[in-house]
């Protein structure tokens, strides 16, 4: 992808986290997307969440495939070893390089062409297996480097630039991840910073396949009347039922909401996501409850946002494989390799 | 006209009964009487009801050939009667179930034939359809046994081993066995003119299959990840795998593995998620077959420009398209060399027998890690899934894994700048690192096109710069790869030049052409890129065979390719019909293109 280098000069009042990062270390090239781009925001909302979270920026993987979205990590992290995959392939590389190296924390930035047609299916079995990641969907609705196909996020009706319409039914990101299992579902808007970093964050401390869907206006190809991904039609649309609030495990938790809208869930690592809600009846832990929740939603024609569902015991890859403590990279040969002996009196049943 | 310890018989019957424990057992009886033995299975895509043969040959002069030519056929399946009774040689014997007649249209008067009533026994002697059908299988072993004169005391101690925790089975089976063992003596002159006698020729062998083989040099060099796609015939080397490692890579008191098998959605996944794991740091690889390989192209090629270490193991199978999922073929050894879209060249490795499979399993990894670049391991079905006789396995305890060029933290902390693409000290291989090591080795990995720093780029020069690298790395592996095996006759002025499992046929033709004063040397490509001493060899011969096993003498364009060799002085021999090849494939093929010159 293009890419402009950015200077790395800081100004010294830049304010360092716990690691004495500023936000610009987190930071990458510039963007070479349209001005404008929804996809730009949330590539900050990302080195928002990461420099707040402590996070040396090397312990990261960040991948993607193919896509405006995915020439996006390389605009953030610098110092985190990227990989710009294969068109819809990027869950298959994350789920190797997680296998391999559990300790990687792992962020994936789609898009809806990229998700959800080219790659659906990928994503369907990297949400089945639960693999230990943040899955970023960054989702406008049409093909943006290839000039403003319908993607299949598309809503019927759509127009597109030219003022063709849409006739299929659209693939819902987060509906298909509570169908499939997902661990963690969330959606959000490129424009609501506020919303979005808490959701990155308590997607980053999940263990388990979290999937984000953003709704990232394409200013290019999809912000026009008659787009039901546009900067006019979220803002107008977008209801938040359930605001994420993350509370990384150092930080004493204070209730500042009213008992009986926040819901607590705590995640593996002891960290706490608040679900300050809205909708009261929301249960954000009950599946089925998130599922008819979004359903009716969309009835009314609304966009439902925020942290949609969180499951409490989440299983991911490893535990299931119930691999060792750590990365199998890092294992020594001779624990590896059981020697010529083995060997040997292996040979015996051979015989 | 006897013959000791050198003939071939063939049993037919319908899969999905439970003839491949007797076969298996006949199997290793006569191995363990000293005789060579090679097997073949001949089985249906398909899990009950349909045909199914198993094919031995004997051989005191170890070859391990198929044989097309069967002295004896132990035909238990009726429809396949006709087939089966049309395959025994003139002179030959065959055994059927006499528990019901033969019709007189299947006598041939050259063929003696052996009735037991194996049903009728069986039914007589064990209750229970199942126990009925599986011990008819045993039955017809201990007949066999009786026939041909394996030694009673090595299978009562093979029954004994197998069933050792499973009393009730061991009576069965010993019941079964002595059921048509005592049937044949008692009916027939025993043993048959063609039988075996005890040898001393198997104590350094071992009977294994190849993809088991494979397994086994993959858990031996290390490889943590394996990513797989079900696919006949490649399943069986992430079973066998996965049974390794549950033996040998558990933490003895956690139990908690030291491997992560992922059984991916499809071979396209499968080998993203090697990639993936190897672009992390582990050894990793994916086992599949022609279809899977179809799949994987596009990651393929995607490793190969990254340069993402990937060992890709292809047990071949007969094309094109679903082709026949259970016979075997090379039909994939251009695909594998050239896989993917734009300008690309892989380095293969392609064993002969399941020894070979192991050593370069093993092999494969460390050219991937060395060369940064996908490896494939180039099997077939016949090495993959037929018990070979091979000289036991070694392992050498001082091996380390070679993994190439990776910086470690230490390296990146001292060093003042890293560039992944950068031909740091000629030899075209760039330095590489791993995520979550060192800040200073952090590098954006991509398929698109990027300069000799890593970044991205549309820029001719530098475009053309790295590509040019690559295609010199690659090439360096030619003195990396296992040379070829060349094997001079005195005298010869003509070569025989083959590739993998053609091996073992090409070796008894040349004995027998020899016989015929047709003297040929010899050579067997064991790696690509083709190396120097290939192209020597072929131009030194006014001619050279090229015996292989695909349609379109891909072999020979390969070497034509690769070596500048001129057509002209290469002859294909081809044989692609599903089943292995035989010496007298060879030899006719050798024959035709001499008396064609002549």
């Amino acid at each position: 992808m293009t890419y402009i280098t950015k200077p790395t000069v800081h100004h010294p009042s830049l304010k360092k986290n716990a690691l004495g990062l500023t936000r610009r270390d987190y930071e990458g090239a510039i963007t070479t997307l349209c001005a404008g781009c929804g996809h730009d925001s949330i590539t900050a909302a990302i080195i928002h969440a990461f420099w707040e979270m402590d996070i040396a920026p090397h312990k990261v993987a960040k991948l993607s495939g193919i896509g405006c979205s995915s020439k996006t990590p390389a605009y953030f992290l610098r110092e985190a070893h990227g990989f710009n995959s294969v068109h819809g392939r990027m869950p298959a590389v994350a789920t190797g390089a997680n296998a391999a190296n559990g300790d990687l924390i792992m962020i994936g930035v789609s898009g809806d062409g990229d998700s959800l047609s080219i790659g659906l299916g990928q994503l369907c079995h990297a949400i089945r297996r639960n693999v230990n990641m943040l899955y970023v969907l960054e989702n406008n609705g049409v093909y943006g480097l290839t000039k403003g196909q319908f993607s299949a996020s598309a809503d019927p009706g759509t127009t597109s630039k030219k003022g063709e319409a849409n006739t299929m039914e659209a693939i819902d990101g987060a509906l298909l991840a509570l169908t499939l299992g997902a661990t963690f579902v969330a959606r959000s808007f490129s424009g609501d910073k506020d919303q979005l970093v808490p959701i990155i964050q308590a997607g980053i401390a999940h263990r388990g396949f979290a999937f984000v869907d953003v709704i990232s206006p394409c200013v290019t190809f999809n912000d026009h009347e008659g787009s039901t991904k546009s900067y006019a039609y979220t803002r107008e649309h977008a209801v938040e039922v359930v605001h994420a609030d993350f509370v990384p495990l150092r930080e004493p938790i204070e209730t500042t909401y009213a008992e009986g809208t926040v819901q607590r869930v705590t995640l593996h690592d002891g960290s706490v996501v608040k679900l300050r809600k809205v909708d009261k009846d929301y249960d954000a832990t009950n599946r089925d409850a998130a599922y008819a929740a979004i359903r009716d939603h969309q009835r009314k024609g609304e966009v439902m946002t925020g942290l949609l569902y969180l499951s409490p015991d989440s299983k991911d890859v490893h535990d299931q494989n119930e691999t060792v403590a750590g990365s199998l990279v890092s294992l020594p040969h001779d624990q590896l390799c059981p020697g010529n002996d083995a060997l040997q009196k292996l040979q015996q049943q051979f015989r | 006209m006897t013959r000791v310890n050198d003939f071939a018989f063939k049993i037919a019957t319908a899969n999905g009964t439970g003839s491949a424990s007797a076969n298996g057992l006949i199997m290793q009886a006569i191995f363990r009487m000293g005789v060579p033995v090679t097997g073949k299975n001949v089985f249906p895509s398909n899990i009950q009801g349909l045909p199914t043969w198993y094919e031995i040959r004997v051989s005191k002069d170890g070859y391990t050939a198929r044989t097309p030519y069967f002295d004896l056929m132990v035909a238990l399946n009726a429809a396949t009667y006709a087939k089966d009774v049309a395959e025994v040689r003139s002179g030959g014997y065959l055994m059927f179930d006499s528990s019901w007649p033969l019709d007189e249209s299947l006598k041939r008067p050259d063929v003696t034939y052996l009735g037991v009533p194996l049903a009728e026994m069986c039914n007589a002697t064990f209750k229970g359809v199942r126990e009925r059908i599986l011990m008819k299988n045993i039955a017809y072993a201990g007949a066999l046994a009786g026939l041909i004169g394996m030694d009673p005391d090595v299978i009562a101690a093979l029954t004994k081993e197998k069933y050792a925790a499973k009393k009730a089975l061991l009576d069965s089976n010993e019941k079964a066995i002595a059921l048509g063992y005592d049937y044949v003596r008692t009916h027939f002159p025993c043993p048959l003119p063609i039988h075996l006698e005890k040898m001393d020729a198997t104590r350094d062998s071992i009977l294994i299959d190849g993809n088991t083989a494979a397994a086994l040099g993959a858990v031996y060099a290390g490889a943590t990840v394996g990513a797989w796609y079900p696919i006949t015939p490649a399943t069986s080397v992430m079973e066998a795998f996965k049974s390794f490692c549950m033996k040998y890579r558990r933490d003895p008191e956690t139990k908690k593995k030291k491997f992560a098998i992922l059984q991916a959605e499809d071979e396209l996944a499968a080998l993203g998620m090697v990639i993936g794991a190897s672009w992390a740091g582990a050894r990793a690889f994916t086992p599949t077959s022609g279809p899977g390989i179809s799949l994987m192209n596009e990651f393929i090629g995607l490793a190969y420009y990254a340069e993402v270490p990937a060992v890709i193991v292809d047990v071949q199978r007969t094309g094109p398209s679903t082709g026949m999922p259970t016979r075997t073929q090379q039909g994939d050894l251009m695909m594998c060399a050239y896989a993917s879209h734009g300008d690309t060249r892989h380095v293969c490795l392609y064993p002969s027998d399941p020894r070979e499979a192991f050593e370069m399993a093993a092999k494969a990894f460390d050219l991937a890690e060395r060369f940064q670049t996908p490896v494939f391991l180039v099997s077939d079905l016949d090495i993959g899934m037929n018990d070979w006789m091979v000289p036991k396995l070694a392992w050498d305890d001082a091996y380390r894994p070679d993994r190439g060029k990776v910086l470690s933290a230490g390296e990146l902390e001292q060093a003042r700048s890293f560039y992944r693409y950068l031909d740091i000290d000629g030899d075209g291989i760039p330095q590489r690192t791993l995520p979550g090591v060192h800040p200073m080795g952090a590098y954006f990995t991509r398929g698109s096109g990027h300069n000799k720093y890593g970044g991205y780029t549309e820029d001719a020069d530098e475009y053309q710069e790295v590509l040019d690298r690559i295609a010199r790395k690659v090439q360096g592996a030619a003195r990396a790869v296992p040379q070829p095996v060349i094997r001079k006759t005195p005298g010869a002025t003509m070569g025989l030049v083959t590739v993998g499992g053609c091996h073992a046929a090409c070796m008894e033709a040349m004995d027998l052409l020899a016989k015929d004063g047709i003297a040929l040397d010899y050579l067997r490509v064991r790696g690509f890129p083709f190396g120097d001493e290939v192209r020597q060899f072929l131009e030194q011969h006014e001619v050279n065979f090229i015996v292989e096993q695909n349609r379109d003498a891909q072999l020979r364009s390969m070497l034509m390719l690769d070596t500048g060799v001129p057509v002209e002085k290469l002859e294909s021999v081809r044989y692609y019909a599903g089943f292995p090849m035989s010496a007298h494939h060879v030899i006719s093929g050798v024959k035709a293109k001499l008396e064609k010159a002549a």
